[in-house]
């Protein structure tokens, strides 16, 4: 117990954090460089960022750290083998992957509105890009003007995002009357929608080329440079999840925020203390799917080819899983869902699947075609899920409450007398 | 003077009339009591004040103008603010930021000065923290800022309301049973806070209360409901002889023996 302890207080100690750090990214990063193809070694160096979140440095410290691990450490040493691309396709699909969940996070996390479409909002965002930079536009604007460029993929960025948020409020406008199990069912009803229209609207006039998808997407282009493979879409997508986070962090210690869990724990107390339920739901259910847009204009520049069997149910109910799995309203543990659940599914299942597979091959197991190990993953992924929530029910990283500092706040307060007067009249900024 | 009036208010429930034509004038500046047994109407009378509810019939005004069909929201801006009889915090956030939620009409700052976080915005965040903290001094919660709030006693949740209210700086400020579920002590402190809101924050206060010795101490004015209509108004001392009050109080034999303790 004591030697525990010993342990405990070193490891509080700063500069040993910080060598121990150090030594855990250099040793992964090596490994990952070196050895052909490590799953594990890759996994630990993205681990590393997890094990930062858990450092006691300061926050600033962390920031920077996490900057160079993701745009320098992680970049650089998955380039050394084989497996590059690979690893950089896992990671990218992670990023996507962890901005659509923070998206849905501040939808059912923070507004606690259930939402069993989002997928939809991607789909949004992907068609937006796809359908203008391949010649699919033609066919209902005139001048042969398209496919636009790949220069015009950053612009579509931000379109997507805009575009996604604009359905995000066309669908809240009717939908928000309704709560709890009812608006599940309708934004489920939603996402279907959407998907199936895609699906049709080829005719009468051709738009979203339906069943058939959009091909030969236009990639993105930056002054010459073309992006095509994933090790440059990395950089892509880590930069619009830097800005996704840090706007979901601001956003959550806000008067934005509040309201949003304000209305997630009793609408009517919100109601009564001036917050307007439809509009506060509104903007939650559009900064929730602008995320998702932007994330599905890189997807389609990244594909170069859509359609509409990417966007199904089961992609919105993989989303909220990963929301609820890393801790509903914790930006922490979303992101660690997201990326967990994204890693299992791409990695370490299809890993596992293969192993076993290479094993059946040789002839070392044998394993009953019902068993076949492709059939496994799914059954493991769902085993993996029930222990989660069994053993850690409020999620991997629970939602904490920002603490504030009561000495600081005194010692700093301004000398006015007693805020707490009568209001004025016109005073109350009436909530335009 | 007049601050809140309401006219032939009517509010029905399907075949139930839960508020039944009720007339009354809440002077400004004074505390008014609504009292009445179990089921009287009096939660429906302060959520159709509110908003919550639309009245099916009669008038509202708030100093003069009418609040009818304003939206909930919109009625707390017009400077009236609530607690409510089940109490309706917000559990999981800290008890800081329950009183923040309450300054929502009060902070300017919008979407792109969050993102942005300009001075202006950073002093706005702090000063509503710092006006937050005074409240929570005021109703003698501070020390609890960061608890959860639902993790606070009965007494102490129901102080939180009061606070979270304040922070809206309302004209008028409904109670809904602000003492049940206090113990005695916690009961004497209420009786001297609300007091201290009244006599040096100048807001009206209208409260519904079973506790008599809390009511007759308070209230300037009360206002005696049953089965949704008004049945007596009048000072203290008038409705503690009141034969129509004792009579729905405690029957009708006991009317003819007297006084309500
Ligand atoms: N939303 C509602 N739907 C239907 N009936 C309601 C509703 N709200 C209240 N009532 C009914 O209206 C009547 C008045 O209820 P109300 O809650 O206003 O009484 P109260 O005077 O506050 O009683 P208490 O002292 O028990 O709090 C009751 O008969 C109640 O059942
Ligand atoms: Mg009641």
């Amino acid at each position: 117990m004591n030697f525990m302890d010993k342990w405990k207080t070193k490891l509080q100690h700063l500069p040993t954090q910080a060598s121990i750090y150090t030594l855990f990214v250099v040793v992964t990063a090596l490994s990952v460089y070196f050895l052909d193809k490590s799953v594990v070694a890759f996994l630990l160096l993205l681990g590393s960022l997890l094990l930062l979140y858990f450092t006691s440095f300061k926050n600033s410290v962390k920031w920077a750290v996490g900057g160079i691990l993701l745009f320098i450490v992680i970049p650089f040493a998955t380039s050394g083998g084989l497996a590059h691309e690979s690893y950089m396709e896992v990671a990218t699909q992670c990023g996507i992957y962890i901005a659509m969940a923070l998206g849905l996070n501040i939808v059912v996390g923070f507004a606690g509105l259930l939402d069993l479409g989002f997928v939809a909002f991607f789909a949004i965002g992907a068609y937006t890009y796809a359908i203008f930079a391949t010649p699919q536009a033609n066919n209902f604007i005139s001048g042969q003007l398209f496919p636009l460029s790949g220069s015009s993929f950053w612009l579509f960025i931000l379109i997507g995002g805009f575009v996604a948020a604009l359905f995000g409020v066309l669908l809240g406008l009717p939908v928000l009357r309704v709560k709890g199990d009812y608006l599940a069912i309708v934004t489920l009803g939603f996402g279907e929608i959407i998907r199936i229209i895609f699906n049709n609207m080829e005719k009468p006039i051709n738009i979203t080329n339906g069943a058939m998808g959009l091909s030969s997407i236009q990639p993105p282009n930056l002054f010459g440079l073309k992006f095509t493979f994933p090790h440059q879409f990395y950089f892509i997508v880590v930069g619009i999840l830097v800005i996704v986070i840090f706007t979901v962090r601001r956003l959550e210690h806000s008067k934005m925020g509040r309201s949003w869990k304000a209305i997630r724990e009793n609408e009517i107390a919100a109601q009564s203390m001036g917050i307007p339920l439809i509009r506060t739901k509104l903007t939650a259910f559009a900064v929730g799917a602008s995320f998702s847009g932007m994330m599905g204009v890189v997807f389609a520049a990244k594909q170069t080819f859509i359609d509409p069997t990417s966007f199904t149910l089961l992609e919105s109910i993989t989303i909220l899983v990963m929301v609820i799995l890393g801790g509903m309203g914790s930006v922490p543990g979303v992101i660690l869902g997201a990326a967990l659940v994204t890693i299992l599914n791409l990695q370490v299942l299809t890993e596992l699947t293969n192993w076993l597979n290479q094993l059946t091959m040789n002839g070392t197991i044998s394993i009953p075609n019902a068993l076949s190990p492709s059939k496994m993953q799914r059954f493991i992924f769902g085993a993996i899920l029930v222990c989660i929530a069994i053993f850690r029910p409020n999620g991997l990283i629970v939602a904490k409450n920002r603490k504030v500092d009561a000495e600081q706040l005194k010692a700093e307060r301004s000398h006015t007398p007693v805020p707490v007067g009568q209001s004025t009249g016109q005073s109350g900024g009436v909530a335009k | 003077m007049t601050i809140l009036k309401v006219a032939k208010l009517v509010k029905r429930f399907g075949g139930l009339t839960a508020v039944d034509g009720v007339d009354f004038a809440f002077p400004k500046g004074k505390i008014s009591a609504v009292i009445g047994p179990n089921g009287a109407g009096k939660t429906t009378f302060f959520n159709v004040i509110t908003g919550i509810y639309k009245p099916d019939e009669g008038e509202i005004e708030l100093d003069g103008k009418s609040i009818v069909n304003v939206k909930p929201h919109l009625i707390t801006s017009r400077g009236i603010a609530r607690t409510f009889q089940n109490i309706r915090l917000f559990g999981s956030m800290t008890v800081l930021e329950n009183v923040m939620v309450g300054m929502h009409i009060h902070l300017k700052t919008g979407l792109f000065g969050t993102l942005l976080r300009l001075p202006r915005n950073r002093a706005e965040e702090k000063r509503s923290q710092e006006e937050a903290y005074r409240l929570l001094e005021y109703v003698g919660l501070e020390s609890l800022l960061n608890e959860q709030a639902n993790s606070l006693s009965y007494g102490a949740q129901r102080r939180l309301e009061i606070a979270r209210a304040l922070a809206t700086r309302p004209k008028v400020l409904l109670l809904d049973e602000p003492a049940a579920g206090m113990n005695p002590r916690e009961t004497v402190d209420l009786i001297g806070l609300i007091k201290r809101i009244r006599q040096e924050l100048e807001i009206t206060i209208i409260l519904i209360e079973h506790d008599m010795r809390l009511v007759m101490e308070l209230s300037d004015h009360i206002l005696v409901l049953d089965y949704g209509t008004k049945i007596a108004e009048g000072i203290p001392e008038e409705i503690r002889t009141n034969p129509r009050v004792i009579e729905a109080y405690l029957g009708k034999s006991a009317a003819q023996q007297g006084v309500i303790s």
